[in-house]
């Protein structure tokens, strides 16, 4: 059997690799999926603890973060179509009005 | 056997990654992505937990990452612009993820030495339906809940015309 700090190993791997996207990226939408990589990787380290601890509540709590991600998932496409709408671009770089 | 399989999947899924970070072109980025969500359910697979990697596999990598090619295809992709000079960023990047995953591990060996259970059939399907009705059901229903604000939002946002 396959011990759990293997998988929270991938775990911790896949996440830092997703915050790595999320800065290296300039893009809304890209950025936006590295979130969803993030996500995934709690999603990982939540089974590996609920199968350590042999109860089936991590995987109810995995089918509650993935209906969440899909709904903000969603909302969060919806607000990146009207920006690119309104600015004819979704590039971080293209949306610094804030820096004074 | 299972080392095996682990292997692959984990080399699969965090290569995917990896590649998808490389890229430059938003839909093999989505691609990618789907790649590895989808190696991703094959991991839950390994955890015994067949219900999660199977929303994993139809929900993430079917339904999200579908939903994300839709909302590329929609702009306009043209190409990226010139490669501009942001190696100090990618660096910052790589030191902060180094970082983190130092700060990941060992938050993970201190959770795993606090407490060892042996490990119980967790798969059982009716078990988890049982669960989803009865502790968790104010939570189930809620997420319905929630579905419903998020479609209603989404159409409430982007569904508008553009002269109103």
């Amino acid at each position: 059997m396959i011990p759990p700090l293997a998988f929270l190993g991938l775990a911790a791997l896949l996440f830092v690799l997703g915050t790595i996207a999320f800065f290296v990226k300039k893009d809304l939408l890209v950025q936006f999926m590295a979130v969803e990589i993030m996500l995934n990787a709690g999603n990982l380290a939540i089974l590996a603890l609920g199968r350590a601890t042999g109860k089936a509540d991590g995987q109810a709590l995995v089918l509650f973060v993935i209906t969440v991600a899909a709904a903000e998932a969603v909302v969060g496409l919806a607000i990146i179509v009207l920006v690119f709408r309104r600015r004819k671009s979704i590039r971080t770089d293209d949306l610094k009005d804030l820096k004074g | 056997m299972a080392w095996v399989i682990f292997a692959i999947l984990s080399i699969l899924c965090a290569g995917a990654v990896t590649a998808m970070i490389v890229s430059r072109n938003q839909a093999h980025n989505a691609l990618f992505l789907v790649l590895a969500f989808a190696s991703l359910g094959g991991i839950f697979g390994l955890l015994e937990a067949p219900f999660a990697a199977g929303v994993q596999v139809l929900v993430y990598a079917g339904a999200i990452m579908v939903l994300f090619l839709f909302a590329i295809m929609m702009f306009d992709l043209r190409e990226a612009g010139p490669r501009e000079k942001r190696r100090l960023k990618v660096v910052l990047a790589g030191g902060l993820g180094l970082v983190l995953l130092a700060e990941l591990v060992l938050a993970g060996r201190q959770a795993l030495s606090a407490g060892r259970a042996s490990a119980a059939a967790g798969g059982d399907l009716a078990h988890l339906g049982r669960l989803l009705f009865t502790d968790y059901l104010y939570a189930f229903e809620i997420t319905s809940l929630l579905i419903l604000a998020a479609l209603v939002g989404a159409l409430a946002l982007a569904g508008r015309r553009e002269g109103e």
